[in-house]
């Protein structure tokens, strides 16, 4: 038990350190240009096929820098271009814009590396076990993908409080209107700020592609569960998007292992059911099988009832 | 003691740490047009805001016709009699001109949710909302997107889609602000015609309009009322002179 | 009383199309072409009742469809073993019925706020139901779905089914019942008042309404249509699997319907026939297809966000005026132009898709009955060319159609005076 707890812990940190990563930049971008961004788990994709293939070229720590360099370059011109062009349309087409490209980006991942999933190798200089506990190992890879996430977290904080442009992107977070008056060029913010959210992405990429799998569909898996994070953590608040990580993560990695159905639980306090009949599914769910669709329930409980989110700052 | 139509007593609000309404009473005597003057910034349209239910008071209690319609929803308040305009401009652009009066009519017609009537063929319906536009001399401009009408005009309109709910108390804020002086004329006498037998309650700060209009007059500062009289006794009133008039030729 | 007939006339020429049609159409594959050229615009129709009208931008709407084609497809069942005495033409009543009491329900959770709040709990509905899917597999069958057998005793009709002709005709018959009653729903006053909600919320609350509860029926209607059509679809594919509910779809309805038109009515009947025709034809010949559409889509976004409807009722002046003849020239050129750069990107695509996909990327591929080596520059350098050449020219003729349309235009202002 003790065993299972630890490691869970770990797990949940490593999972939801990445979740930050990606959900970090997709909060910015959302509450500085109030563009929900589909796009920004295929960022992550390209990410990790950018990282795959550089790293059969030059070796991972090439793909490390390279490949969300890359990505946030691209990001950088799909504001740029794309984005900027659409925005006088209004909210929803800068939205169906970025839907438009999660299926362009998809299909292109299909039509360059083919629909099965890259082969996954961790670096050599990795490829061991960093500790053992209880006879179960926790590999060097997640302690690297821990320490880069707590750099880019450390790196991130520092940007945002130390900088000018750090300031300027906090002011716009909680007074977007504001922004403007105060002169600044704003257009070349909002490209900054999507390019490097998508860089972020784009080396969330490259260590979750290895650390989960790298494929075409990984988007689609992902998407969703970020747009939860920033729902949960709040608009504008990356404090929030950071505990919001940490909280579905952990969710996602302690329902896995609990085998318990209702039926289960309710025998514990006592209670028996005749599981059969027109609700036998609804008794006999496991709550590993939960797990699954906690994040969305919890998101639209919160959308419902707390609009703002945990720690966010304002409606949209 | 003549009935109230609206009553508002020891009515707060505040933003955040700011209070912009402190402590404020007001009376309106029903069937009365009632004018509310004050300097800018005063709180006059967050008045009318709480008293429609689009803000919700910090304190006090605000009664129409002695029912206590405090914090309602706005469509409550509607529905029992209280219509109000906007200071901004406040209609349906993409629609026309017809059509945003009959919308404002549809409610109190009884014609709530229908999805089972045809508005085309609801006669009455239809007979009613030009009549509405005839009073409001838009017949003419029947057809047109309401978003592509001259200003004034799109006020004009904003009091027919007021007036249209058949609202026995009625809340225009600053009416004439930015018209013309020809303008401002008709945008009189359009509001004397509709609230006639009505309520009304008008911020203004166009003091021609306010003394034509008003049967009496209240004074706003600093979100209190501090003064309300005859136009006659508002005009003397020497603390009104002070905070307000004393700026203004009257 | 002009008025009704012409108005009853377009109904007229739409019904003798749908019995025409298949009849011109004859071969399998047509028929059952326009089966789901039917289906989908019954779906995208009930979607822009939500974006088009209510101003709700919803990516959850297959689960309407879905939760409503496994009630029709539970009750076909039912019907078939003699439980439930309804004709199977009826069956799609139950999908919307179904789709009617969800969509209230989701629909009064769901619509406090409009905007990207909305837009968000759609999305989080859609999913959960999805994922919820398969942790119920009694009702939507797990893995495999659930399927029936349309061949039941009880119909009303001398049909007994076994045809997809017949079944198409069943759908013809339920969507333009279906295309009339949505047509009719806009001239009520929720209709309009929906229009009033969604351009001006904070208005409406003042003549009177609910906004929350006007958001709500106005979804609730758009789930009773979402849910026919999903029981539409039980009785053409005989089959439904979860898949039905999830957010493909969902992304799929919004997409077809967008490149229609939202604001139009017909909109959307264009956006799915058009879509759907892609859908099955391109998917016949290539793998591609999803790329050609996705890039249509964002085409659509960037450069015509009023859709094909809003093209087209932009050039109602012009027609009436009689100036369509100036326009064409200048608009054949930069199709054409378009076309050859098309072209191009589309051999680049297929090219890498024989590499990237196929089974033997040494042997030679064929385009437009032209084979050769995927591997060979030729065909690279033959496409980037292409692309070259269209995209010259297509610059070129953008601006006359810029000129000739602003010729057209100022013909038409000056000749109205
Ligand atoms: N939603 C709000 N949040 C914060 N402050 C507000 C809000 N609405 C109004 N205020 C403040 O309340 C004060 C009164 O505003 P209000 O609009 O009621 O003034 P007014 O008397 O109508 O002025 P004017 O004559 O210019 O229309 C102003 O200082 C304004 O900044
Ligand atoms: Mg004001």
């Amino acid at each position: 038990m003790v065993e299972y707890l630890i490691f869970s812990v770990l797990n949940t940190l490593v999972l939801g350190m990445l979740l930050f990563m990606l959900s970090s930049g997709l909060t910015l971008i959302f509450s500085m240009m109030g563009v929900l961004n589909f796009a920004h788990a295929s960022f992550y994709m390209l990410g990790a096929y950018f990282g795959y293939q550089i790293t059969t070229v030059a070796g991972f720590w090439s793909a490390l820098i390279i490949s969300p360099l890359l990505v946030g370059i691209l990001g950088a011109a799909v504001e740029r271009y794309g984005l900027r062009t659409v925005h006088k349309y209004g909210h929803v087409a800068e939205l169906l814009f970025t839907l438009g490209l999660f299926f362009i980006i998809e299909e292109g991942v299909n039509l360059i590396w083919g629909r099965n999933a890259m082969p996954n190798f961790i670096p050599a200089s990795l490829d061991f076990p960093l500790f053992t506990l209880f006879n179960s190992e926790f590999s060097a890879f997640r302690a690297f993908m821990l320490l880069i996430s707590v750099a880019i977290f450390i790196g991130l904080y520092l940007v945002l409080t130390r900088t000018r442009i750090g300031l300027i992107i906090q002011a716009a977070l909680t007074h977007p209107e504001g922004v403007n008056a105060l002169g600044h060029n704003v257009p070349a913010v909002f490209m900054m700020v999507f390019g490097g959210g998508s860089a972020l992405a784009g080396l969330a990429g490259v260590i979750g592609g290895i650390f989960l799998i790298t494929e075409p569909s990984m988007a689609l898996t992902l998407g969703p569960i970020v747009f939860v994070v920033i729902v949960v953590g709040g608009m504008g608040s990356l404090t929030g998007a950071f505990v919001a990580s940490l909280l579905l993560a952990g969710l996602q990695t302690f329902a896995v292992g609990l085998e318990y159905s209702l039926v289960d639980l309710l025998g514990i306090i006592g209670v028996t059911v005749n599981a059969d009949g027109i609700l036998r599914d609804i008794w006999r769910i496991q709550l590993s099988h939960i797990g699954p669709i906690l994040p969305y329930l919890f998101m639209v409980l919160m959308l419902m009832f707390r609009p703002k989110g945990l720690l966010g700052k304002r409606e949209n | 003691m003549s009935a109230l139509a609206l009553k508002l007593r020891n009515v707060r609000k505040n933003f955040g740490s700011s209070s912009i309404i402190n402590g404020l009473n007001l009376d309106v005597i029903k069937g009365e047009r009632q004018a509310i003057i004050g300097p800018n910034g005063a709180g006059k349209s967050t008045l009318f805001n709480l008293i429609s239910g689009f803000y919700q008071v910090s304190g006090g209690t605000i009664e129409m016709n002695g029912h206590n319609i405090t914090n309602l929803a706005t469509f409550r308040i509607n529905r029992s009699g209280l219509s109000r305009s906007f200071q901004v401009t406040n209609i349906f652009p993409q629609m026309t001109v017809f059509e945003n009066i009959r919308c404002g009519l549809l409610w109190s017609m009884g014609y709530k949710y229908s999805f089972w009537h045809l508005c085309n063929q609801v006669r009455h319906l239809n007979e009613k909302a030009e009549e509405i536009l005839e009073r409001i001399r838009m017949t003419q401009r029947r057809d047109l997107p309401a978003g592509l009408l001259a200003y004034a005009e799109q006020r004009a309109l904003e009091i027919g889609i007021t007036i249209a709910g058949d609202a026995e108390v009625i809340l225009l804020d600053e009416p004439t602000a930015g018209m013309s002086m020809s303008e401002t004329e008709r945008a009189v006498e359009l509001i004397r015609d509709v609230t006639e037998n009505k309520t009304l309650l008008v911020v203004e700060h166009d003091m021609s309009v306010v003394f034509d209009l008003a049967d009496r007059i209240s004074v706003l500062v600093y979100g209190e009322i501090i003064a309300t009289d005859l136009p006659e006794k508002i005009r003397q009133n020497q603390e009104v002179q002070e905070a307000y008039l004393g700026k203004e030729t009257l | 009383m002009k008025y009704l007939i012409r108005h009853l006339g377009i109904w007229a020429v739409a019904i003798a199309l749908c019995a025409i049609l298949p009849v011109i159409f004859s071969s399998d594959y047509a028929i059952s072409l326009l089966s789901q050229m039917g289906i989908a615009i019954i779906f995208s129709l009930s979607y822009n009742m939500i974006l088009g009208q209510g101003g709700m931008l919803s990516f959850g709407h297959a689960v309407y469809f879905g939760i409503g084609g496994f009630l029709a497809m539970h009750g076909i069942n039912l019907i078939a073993g003699g439980t439930l005495p309804i004709p199977l033409e009826l069956a799609p009543l139950i999908g919307g019925l179904g789709g009617l009491i969800v969509g209230i329900l989701f629909g009064w959770l769901s619509t406090e706020r409009s905007g990207t709040t909305f837009a968000l709990i759609s999305l989080g509905i859609g999913e959960l139901i999805a994922a919820s899917a398969l942790l119920l597999p009694g009702f939507f069958g797990g893995e495999e779905g659930v399927s029936t057998d349309r061949m039941v005793e009880n119909t009303i009709t001398p049909f007994d089914f076994g045809q997809q002709i017949e079944v198409y005709y069943l759908i013809a018959c339920w969507m333009l019942l279906c295309i009339v009653l949505m047509y009719l729903q806009t001239k009520t006053p929720l209709g309009r008042v929906a229009n009033a909600v969604r351009d001006n919320p904070e208005r409406a609350a003042f003549i009177g309404y609910n906004t929350r509860m006007v958001r709500t029926i106005q979804f609730a209607l758009a789930s009773f249509f979402s849910g026919i059509a999903g029981g539409l679809f039980a009785i053409n594919y005989e089959i439904i699997t979860a898949e039905m509910i999830g957010a493909i779809p969902s992304a799929n309805v919004l997409m077809m319907t967008y490149i229609g038109g939202i604001g139009h009515f017909f909109g959307p009947i264009i956006g799915a026939v058009l879509v759907t025709f892609m859908q099955l034809t391109l998917s016949g010949f290539t793998h591609a297809w999803q790329l050609y559409f996705g890039l249509l889509f964002v085409s659509m976004i960037l450069w015509a966000p009023t859709g094909l409807a809003g093209i087209i009722m932009n050039h109602e002046p012009a027609w009436k005026a009689g100036l369509m003849k100036k326009l064409i020239p200048s608009y054949t050129r930069a199709t054409l132009a378009a076309l050859v750069m098309f072209l191009g990107i589309m051999t680049l695509i297929e090219i890498n898709y024989h590499l990237s996909l196929s089974i033997h990327p040494k042997d030679p591929m064929s385009l437009f009955g032209i084979s050769f080596k995927a591997q060979s520059p030729a065909g690279w350098i033959i496409a980037i060319a292409l692309i070259a050449v269209g995209f010259f020219f297509f610059k070129r003729g953008k601006n006359e159609v810029k000129n000739s349309w602003m010729d057209v235009h100022q013909a038409i202002k000056t000749g109205g005076k």
